[in-house]
């Protein structure tokens, strides 16, 4: 597969925003969020926001708090203090079927798919919040549910279609290679045809080639479908070349925000991450 | 073919009739999100159409040459139909060549306008726009993350169509004209040779040839619009071009475009095509895939296919030819065909596989035997991009694994007493394009086209290929030598990678036998053969009474073939290195280079001649990172049994 370099897919400057996608007002903050596992401080007053359509990062070395940070924006954990506010909304705790309700979907660090049903099945299940008619309708597949059905399954082949994995559609996800089941997951994701798109670690274990067409799919969800996108990442070249902005977290503290060239000068993050003697 | 197709001499004019007489037969299918989305020929008429009406518009003229870059989809073949309706030469391009390697094409032709599937040829072209500042014209078929291109040669295929509707509404009967003025003398198209030896060479092709052959092989093997293809192979070759383009045109069959290059299995299993191509590569693929997955099998499947596939091997091949077989043995094969054959064909997509044609290079007996022992009628043919494809084809009931048939209706063969292959033919190229030297070597004064291939008729009056000319040569007592027909027919065993045949102006013949590391060190494992590594596994004397008798079985067939019996394999030995690209001794194609071999290996050829029983040897080896180690070790040189020639014209 011919491959321009991640950030350069467009010809635009490498870490501006592409042509055609503009980067808007603020869809999603956070204001000032402590989240603490009895006396585990796992976030400490984390304060960030994040704008329509620009690909954020949160990056930390490891323990820093970045899944919690993700957990909290999807509504698994429910911070002691802070706001989180989506839209006009404002909450200071929500459940995950709120978050998805709302327009955030996720992928897992460790692939969450149902190993024994196919790749279909598996990103059908992403439809699940859109799917309206009852279950006796559904049982019978009867009126509305077949027409249902039939819509859904349109979006479920546009999804495949968009991620490539039309060879992959019947086969149980078990049996896929890492980098596979990994696409799959984030067509679960896309399939609800998020606002939000939540990725945690997409790259994490990958090969290089398998890192570049993740780099690609990420950065096309983001021009396509025009959805926002927070990723955590651990590859800094990555990090650096798809993101518009990046948070950047250390013990459970927000010590760096900006864009990636202002993140790479940043002295308190390059302690962080090489080390520093106090 | 009861149809009247006489007059209808340009493949446009085909389209016309197809779109009157059948508008709603199916003539292509795509599968797209999930499902088989059809075109009639009405339907693909239109696009036609429109696109060439647009195309005009945009300035494309008589003559002009358009170039194609994408996999199989409609709109490819469309476009391709497009061109020429107004006259113009379509230029398919290898969809995954590189970028550079386009150029060539683009300049020599001076290409303006272009056709390509998706970005990732957008791309392509856009980055050699610098070398080639004749292309002005870019359509693109799927506009998926081409929305922010704003390069100004950058035209959706849609926005051509809009075009082409709106030139239509001015002027209906433009195209009618332009497709009238076209006559079967004029070019059809163009193929891009590969150019492994210098650079690439255009072979024009014109309406008349391509017609003729596409016709003369369907009504050989009456092909009618009920057949379906499966087209899967890149669309810049020649022979998908004949197979989904020519011969489609000629009967009106259906063509279908799998939806990914790794979804043909399945799409085909769907799909059921009925007429198949596949060169002995992706054959061999496929029947590997089915070995492994047999293993995994559970012992009573195991055990039914075993049986089965003797009983296959014994009577299934007569049964394809119509000889007679022992109702016993029929009765077995129909048992077999429900419970093992039948499903087998299902799994690979071959159920309703009729006819099969493979090509391209040697297939390994055992192989072609394989698929057509199961019931489907795999058969061998000969051809070239300058030939139209169809030169050979072996008719039913009369297939050997080891010919490419006799000449097809209309073509004339000779061979020169260097054995070269010469052929006349309705479907020969019209020229090389702008290189009136290359015609002429290829093509001489009485239209004889020189393959460049050596072979000989067989008792039967089929062909058989043996060699490249430049390749043959004799052994000291004048017969024939042909080295690649010995290494293909050593090869074909599992356990033997590579050969290297020596012989030439020699008094016989001997071979290095590179072993496969795979199959031989499996082979080892299982009978608890222990050793350290290649050059320790490679002089065992249990690995060389298994390749001996790979020898030995070449020499009993040789023996049966009077042209070759001599070429028998007196003495060999197996290589304590696999021959590598990186030492130059294979090309990066995978090519044994035998003169580069012969020399830097000089002590082990004149070891293999003056009779000694071992040598030692040290070699230099380059790592993949470029450092260079030695080996040494003392390669043994075994005798193999010949074998008194079938005919016994004169013992060896």
């Amino acid at each position: 597969m011919s491959l321009p370099p991640p950030g350069e897919a467009q010809g635009a400057a490498p870490h501006a925003a592409p042509g055609g996608r503009r980067v808007g007002d603020v869809v999603l903050s956070v204001e000032g969020v402590s989240l603490a596992f009895g006396g585990v401080k796992a976030l400490q007053d984390v304060s960030f926001d994040v704008r329509e359509h620009e690909v954020r990062a949160i990056i930390g070395p490891n323990g820093a708090g970045k899944s919690s940070m993700l957990n909290v924006l999807n509504g698994v954990y429910h911070p002691q203090k802070g706001k989180i506010r989506l839209g006009k909304k404002e909450f200071t705790d929500m459940d995950p079927h709120e978050a998805a309700a709302l327009g955030i979907a996720r992928t897992f660090q460790n692939i969450a798919l149902f190993r024994g049903m196919t790749a279909l099945d598996n990103i059908m299940t992403g439809r699940n919040l859109k799917m309206r008619t009852s279950f006796l309708e559904q049982a019978l597949w009867f009126g509305r549910a077949r027409s249902e059905e039939l819509a859904h399954r349109r979006a479920v082949e546009e999804v495949i279609d968009f991620l490539e994995i039309q060879h992959i559609r019947r086969t149980p996800v078990g049996r896929l290679p890492y980098g596979l089941q990994k696409r799959v997951e984030l067509g679960r994701a896309l399939a609800a045809e998020p606002r939000i798109l939540l990725l945690d670690e997409p790259m994490a274990g990958m090969n290089l080639e398998e890192k570049q067409d993740m780099c690609r799919f990420i950065l096309d969800v983001n021009d396509h479908y025009g959805t926002t996108i927070v990723l955590i990442e651990h590859d800094m070249g990555v990090v650096m070349d798809i993101s518009d902005r990046v948070v950047v977290l250390d013990y459970g503290r927000k010590i760096g925000d900006g864009t990636p060239a202002e993140i790479r000068g940043n002295q308190a993050v390059i302690d962080a991450y090489l080390g520093v003697t106090h | 073919m009861s149809e009247n197709l006489s007059g209808l001499d340009t493949f446009p004019k085909l389209l016309m009739h197809h779109a009157r007489v059948r508008p709603d037969r199916p003539a292509i299918r795509e599968k797209d999100l999930g499902i088989w989305q059809t075109w009639g020929w009405h339907r693909l008429a239109d696009e036609v159409r429109a696109l060439a009406n647009g195309l005009a518009a945009r300035g494309f003229k008589r003559g002009d040459h358009l170039a194609i870059v994408g996999d199989n989809r409609p709109r490819v073949y469309a476009a391709i139909c497009a061109a020429q309706c107004l006259g113009g030469i379509p230029v398919p391009l290898y969809q995954d060549a590189i970028a550079a390697e386009m150029v060539f094409p683009i300049q020599n032709a001076e290409i303006e306008h272009a056709v390509a599937e998706d970005q990732e040829q957008v791309d392509k072209l856009l980055e050699i726009l610098p070398q080639c500042p004749s292309l002005r014209h870019v359509y693109f078929d799927d506009p998926r993350g081409l929305r922010n291109y704003t390069q100004p040669q950058l035209m959706s295929c849609e926005r051509l169509i809009e075009v082409g509707h709106d030139a239509m509404r001015r002027d209906a009967g433009f195209l009618e004209t332009e497709i009238a003025k076209g006559s079967g003398a004029d070019a059809a198209a163009m193929f891009f040779t590969s150019g492994t030896t210098g650079v690439p060479k255009g072979v024009v092709l014109t309406h008349a040839s391509l017609i003729d052959r596409a016709r003369a092989a369907a009504e050989m093997e009456s092909l009618s619009e009920s057949d379906v293809v499966i087209a899967y192979l890149p669309p810049a070759w020649i022979g998908q071009n004949i197979f989904s383009y020519a011969q489609p045109f000629v009967t009106g069959y259906c063509i279908c475009c799998p939806e990914s290059a790794e979804t043909v299995m399945s799409d085909m299993r769907e799909i059921g095509p009925t007429y198949y191509f596949a060169p002995p590569r992706v054959l061999e693929a496929l029947l590997t895939q089915v070995s492994i997955r047999m293993e995994d099998a559970s012992r009573l499947k195991r055990a039914m296919y075993r049986y089965f596939m003797g009983v296959a091997r014994r009577v299934g091949g007569m049964l394809l030819d119509g000889k007679p077989v022992g109702i016993g043995g029929r009765l077995l094969y129909a048992l077999g065909d429900l419970l093992v054959y039948g499903p087998l064909r299902n799994v690979l997509g071959m159920s309703r596989v009729r006819l099969a044609y493979t090509a391209g290079e040697a297939i390994g007996p055992d192989l072609f035997k394989f698929y057509r022992s199961i019931g489907i009628n795999l058969k061998q043919l000969y051809g070239s991009t300058e030939t139209s494809v169809f030169v050979c084809v072996q008719p039913n009931g009369q297939v050997k694994s080891d010919t490419v048939g006799p000449a097809v209706k209309g073509v004339e063969l000779k061979f020169t007493p260097e054995r070269e292959l010469l052929i006349r033919s309705p479907g020969l190229f019209k020229e090389y394009y702008k290189n009136p030297q290359a015609t002429a070597e290829a093509k001489d004064a009485q239209g004889w086209f020189h393959t460049g291939d050596a072979g000989y008729f067989d008792p039967e009056g089929h062909v058989k290929i043996i060699d490249r000319v430049k390749d043959v040569g004799s052994l000291a007592d004048g017969t024939l030598f042909a080295p690649k027909y010995l290494e293909n027919k050593l090869k074909f065993f599992p356990y033997v990678k590579e050969a290297v045949a020596f012989g030439d102006r020699r008094d016989r013949v001997c071979v290095f036998i590179n072993m496969d590391m795979d199959a031989v060190g499996n082979w080892a494992e299982k009978r608890n053969l222990a050793y350290s590594g290649y050059v320790d596994l490679a002089s065992h004397a249990e690995v060389y009474a298994l390749v001996r008798e790979c020898v030995e079985q070449v020499n009993a067939d040789l023996a049966a073939e009077a042209e070759l019996a001599n070429s028998q394999i007196h003495r060999f030995l197996i290589l304590h290195k696999e021959l590598d690209p990186d030492d130059e001794e294979l090309t990066r194609t995978r090519k044994v280079r035998r003169g580069f071999i012969g020399e830097k290996y000089a002590e082990l050829v004149a070891a293999l001649y003056d009779g000694r029983k071992s040598v030692h040897v040290e070699a230099q080896v380059r790592y993949e990172d470029g450092r260079t180690g030695k080996i040494s070790a003392d390669l043994r040189i075994e005798d193999a049994r010949t074998f008194a020639p079938a005919g016994a014209k004169k013992a060896a």
